[in-house]
């Protein structure tokens, strides 16, 4: 299974050196790589459909409980199937779709690095490696939405799709590192075992509350809906793969992986009711209003997303198949109306659902892919959608609670919707007069409409046949999610019962909103007008309120001036090191460990000071420099005097040699002016005394405390013994730490460069003019 | 600045001034001194000296640039780290000779190594000196 | 003499401070290098005073019989010194081209116009 994941990473980083032959040649292998990857996991059906689960463990941070563990259990495999699956639709599409493009090969180079993180995504088995894979799908989605990045509403779709992703991760990440702790285990298929264990925990609750932040942000749950209509700016192939079978049902599988470690309890189910309740019948609503093709489809797909968060909630065996059979029916339908709208755009340059009409008659298949699709998911008996609405309504209804009527209308309501809305998409730019404007489009190329009509076709025959689909992908998928064993029997046909009384209640409903609601311009713009009220207003609000903030924040601290940073970080210090000192104590002098003092050594510190005093005072540049080197020299003889005659030599010098330099540079430069204010003057004075007494003081503690030796002595005594030398600092330089005095003549070999080019790079400049 | 006591002066100062930094960096192992030191006295024998007699004198005495000393000096340094390598010890290891040599004392992988630093700091601190001087 | 030369310490500190407040790049310059030397004086504080024994041993002895400076400061001091003066002479060199490029050694006249108007 690794090896399926690394295959996409490999291939992505591979197009990078290979771009020009992929953009032009290379381009007829792309494709294949998601073909043989689904090929791969259809082999594994007969065997998953059995109930086998494979394992596969790779060491790679054992010390960290972060291995690469993989399994493939019935969730994962049909996710698996939907990401390559669907994966190849979409390849064999965007292959013909962004022909020509300059970023051609770039663009497959994020698409394929997108697969392979949600192939490791729902395959991992170890909770850290999941977020690892689940950060890296937001990565590689943000590059995906923000293709288009000479387009600014583009880049800030992609922008505001990784921020709240990303959140959403920084939240999963909290909720998963509780969750390996109370258990002890990183390992998903380990935690299953632990379910009592981890729900008696007290903080078991807050890890499902950060689970589901990280679910319901990836998912677009509300209220982190908004940024997947904004994603909507991607090219379409990378809204089609993103938003019917892969990123956004992220979430789902985060969900459903989690059922039945986290599932059960009333926090879970009713979260997820609530949240996915409000979410399907809020997103469907609003899909009904848009005159955007993608709009449209976006809503709906939250919408989707919310009823299988709903599902998910209600958690009884059949909401439970009724989730595992709508992850797939939705995947075929929404990828066949997301393509068929990306043809539609292509071709006709447009996606605004007042403009187009009667497509059909330029792009037959295109319309019958389109009209498929539309009515699986408006759920037309004899369609995969069709059983999935059943499922859905039959779980409402089996609900076992006292509230069946409120899902079930619930659910209903949603759906009356989603058939209008998938009218809209599938079938309205088809049908009608065709304008003039329309006449010349001729139909595009197969690879642009087999795709979508396979999945399409797909979808049919899955309603026809459904026991193939319950046999081999739903039965498995149900077991994992719930953890135990059940038969799913899905049937073409279950009699007359109040299921299909909803069904075609539904469907008469969704026909007549289709019929009669014609979206306009005008009505979005009603719509719009409660926008203030949308967690989107509000978290730009939020945004751009930090924003300022910043922009505050930066102008008061960073004005420009060296000095005023200075004196910054001056008081800053003062009061980190002064609040430290008060806190430790007293300071304990022991006058009688005091070295005794020598006239000569009081004499040095006079110099010293005085011209210490001389060089904050004078006005003259050469006095300054030679007060800095009279200070220079004053500490290479308090060297001589505490036995450092290496350190005075070199302090001695060195002095001499800055000195020198100093003088040949600034002998040329005027004296100094005065530049500040006398009350200027002594706020620094006063600033800069403080500094010094306060590290006056912290010396004198650190003087009085206990000081370990050990290194010391080790140089000391070895210094002969292992080193032959006598002078042990000039052993520890040489030998001891030898490595560190080559890296220190390599800093300086560095200075003297950057002084030569320097001077030499001035006298280029001064040639040129 | 051209004096002719100082120009006298170095002549005989220069010599004397290379000669001392020579001792200061063979003794380094035993007594006060050692690379750093003596390629500091070393510069500023070479400082003085284009001091009174201009610097383009002095690069003459010198015959090379003496940014050529940095590499020089840098691979000595590289050399006696890694030469243990070939002896398969690892990297650092003093090696010295069995034998002390007259005048110098013992000699060791340390005394290249000091030898490497007194020619970067030459190189180093003559570059930036002359380059400056020379603009 | 700690105290004295805590006292010390202290000076070349607020000296310094002092010093890289002000405008002129050449202040600022030696105010960086005497927040060295503090540093030094610091650092050599730390590792206890002692008169008259260098880390240096007797040509005699293997290994040091009497009390001793702590070497390890000084190692540590040296190095310091001498990249400080790496670093004072790149500093000195580009503080001549700054002066040969705005004639000034105001730290305030680097701040280019457009700058200044962006900050407004």
């Amino acid at each position: 299974m690794l090896f399926t994941v690394l295959t996409g990473l490999i291939t992505s980083s591979l197009l990078v050196p290979f771009g020009k032959f992929i953009r032009t040649k290379g381009s007829i292998i792309l494709p294949f790589i998601p073909v043989l990857l689904f090929l791969f996991y259809v082999l594994h059906i007969p065997s998953v459909a059995v109930g086998t689960n494979f394992t596969q463990n790779i060491p790679w941070v054992p010390s960290l409980g972060a291995n690469l563990d993989f399994r493939l259990d019935g969730l994962s495999l049909l996710f698996a199937l939907l990401i390559t699956g669907i994966g190849s639709a979409i390849f064999i599409y965007a292959r013909s779709y962004l022909k020509g493009h300059p970023y051609f090969d770039r663009f497959f180079a994020y698409l394929l690095l997108f697969m392979s993180a949600m192939l490791g995504l729902v395959l991992s088995n170890n909770i850290l490696i999941l977020f690892v894979f689940w950060e890296l799908t937001s990565i590689s989605s943000f590059f995906l939405i923000g293709f288009n990045n000479d387009n600014s509403d583009s880049r800030k779709s992609a922008l505001t799709a990784l921020s709240i992703t990303g959140l959403g991760g920084f939240f999963l990440l909290a909720g998963l590192i509780i969750l390996g702790n109370i258990s002890g285990t990183f390992i998903i298929s380990e935690l299953f075992s632990k379910r009592e264990l981890i729900l008696a925990h007290p903080l078991a609750p807050l890890a499902t509350i950060l689970l589901f932040v990280g679910a319901f942000t990836k998912s677009a749950q509300f209220p982190f809906h908004f940024w997947l209509p904004g994603a909507m700016k991607a090219p379409t192939p990378v809204s089609a793969y993103l938003h019917s079978a892969t990123m956004v049902k992220a979430g789902i599988y985060l969900l459903a992986r989690f059922t039945p470690i986290l599932g059960g309890t009333d926090l879970w189910s009713y979260t997820l009711i609530i949240v996915g309740g409000f979410t399907m019948l809020y997103a469907a609503i609003h899909s009904l209003f848009r005159t955007d093709l993608k709009a449209i489809l976006a809503y709906s797909t939250i919408s989707a997303l919310g009823i299988l968060t709903f599902l998910l909630g209600l958690g009884s065996t059949e909401a439970i198949i009724a989730a595992s059979v709508f992850i797939v029916v939705h995947a075929l339908y929404k990828a066949t109306l997301f393509m068929t709208t990306g043809i539609i755009d292509h071709e006709a340059h447009t996606r605004d659902i007042s403009v187009l009409a009667g497509l059909r008659q330029v792009m037959l298949p295109v319309f019958i892919a389109g009209l498929l699709a539309a009515l699986s998911s408006a759920g037309l008996p004899l369609t995969f959608g069709f059983i999935g609405k059943d499922l859905i309504y039959d779980a409402g209804l089996n609900q076992k609670d006292n509230l069946t009527t409120l899902w079930t209308s619930l659910a209903v309501l949603t759906n009356v919707c989603l058939v209008a809305a998938g009218f809209m998409a599938g079938i309205k730019p088809f049908v009608g007069q065709l304008p003039d404007t329309f006449s010349k489009i001729k139909l595009p190329s197969l690879a642009l409409w087999l795709p979508p009509l396979t999945l399409a076709i797909l979808g049919i025959f899955f309603g026809l046949f459904p026991h193939i689909a319950g046999e081999y992908l739903s039965q498995q998928t149900t077991n994992s999610i719930l953890g135990y064993n059940t038969t799913v029997n899905l049937k073409i046909w279950h009699g007359f019962n109040t299921v299909l009384l909803l069904s075609v209640l539904t469907l008469v409903l969704g026909s007549i909103i289709y019929i009669f609601n014609k979206p306009s311009a005008l009505k979005l713009a009603r719509i719009e007008r409660f926008n203030y009220l949308s967690p989107e207003f509000l978290t730009k609000k939020i945004g751009s309120a930090i924003t300022q903030f910043s922009c505050w924040y930066t102008a008061l601290i960073h004005d420009g001036y060296l000095r005023s940073y200075h004196f910054k970080i001056i008081i800053f210090a003062e009061l980190l090191l002064g609040y430290k000192l008060w806190i430790s104590g007293p300071i304990n002098l022991d006058f009688n460990a005091l070295t005794p003092l020598s006239w000569y050594e009081v004499g040095i510190i006079i110099m010293l000071i005085g011209a210490l005093y001389i060089i904050v005072s004078t006005k003259s540049r050469l006095t300054s420099v030679v007060a800095s080197s009279v200070i220079g020299y004053c500490i290479s003889l308090l060297f001589v005097v505490y036995s450092a005659p290496d350190l005075a030599l070199t302090q001695f010098t060195i002095d001499t040699l800055t000195t020198v330099l100093f003088v040949l540079v600034l002998y040329k430069l005027p004296a100094f002016l005065k530049l500040a204010s006398n009350r200027i003057l002594i706020r620094d004075a006063i600033v800069a005394l403080g500094f010094g007494t306060i590290l006056s003081l912290i010396t004198l503690k650190i003087l009085y405390e206990p000081n370990t030796i050990e290194t010391s002595n080790f140089y000391g005594n070895n210094a002969y013994l292992l080193a032959k030398g006598k002078n042990v600092v000039n052993i520890i330089l040489v030998d001891f730490r030898g490595i560190d005095t080559l890296f220190e003549t390599v800093v300086l070999a560095v200075a003297a460069l950057g002084v030569y080019s320097l001077i030499r790079l001035r006298m280029k400049a001064s040639e040129k003019e | 600045m051209k004096s002719p006591i100082l120009q006298t002066a170095t002549r005989y100062l220069l010599p004397i001034l290379l000669l001392f930094s020579v001792f200061l960096l063979l003794r380094g192992h035993y007594y006060p001194g050692g690379g750093f030191v003596g390629g500091l006295v070393a510069s500023i024998a070479f400082v003085l000296h284009s001091f009174a007699n201009g610097t383009a004198d002095t690069l003459k005495i010198l015959r090379y640039q003496p940014i050529s000393f940095i590499p020089i000096g840098l691979s000595l340094l590289v050399l006696s780290t890694v030469a243990p390598l070939l002896g398969g010890l690892p990297p650092m290891t003093a090696l010295w000779f069995e034998q002390p040599v007259p005048v110098i004392g013992m000699i060791g992988s340390a005394l290249f190594f000091d030898i490497g630093v007194y020619l970067v700091v030459i190189g180093v601190i003559l570059t930036i000196l002359f380059t400056i001087a020379l603009d | 003499m700690e105290l004295l030369l805590t006292l010390v310490l202290g000076l070349l500190y607020a000296a310094g401070v002092y010093l890289i407040l002000r405008r002129s790049m050449v202040k600022l310059l030696l105010g960086i290098m005497l927040l060295g030397n503090g540093t030094n004086l610091l650092i050599f504080l730390l590792g206890k005073l002692v008169k008259g024994q260098p880390p240096v041993m007797d040509e005699s002895v293997s290994v040091f019989k009497d009390i001793y400076a702590d070497p390890i400061p000084q190692a540590l001091i040296l190095t310091a010194i001498v990249i400080s003066f790496g670093i004072t002479s790149f500093a000195i060199v580009l503080l001549k081209r700054v002066y040969a490029l705005v004639d000034s050694d105001d730290l305030d006249d680097l701040n280019t116009p457009e700058e200044e108007e962006e900050d407004l």
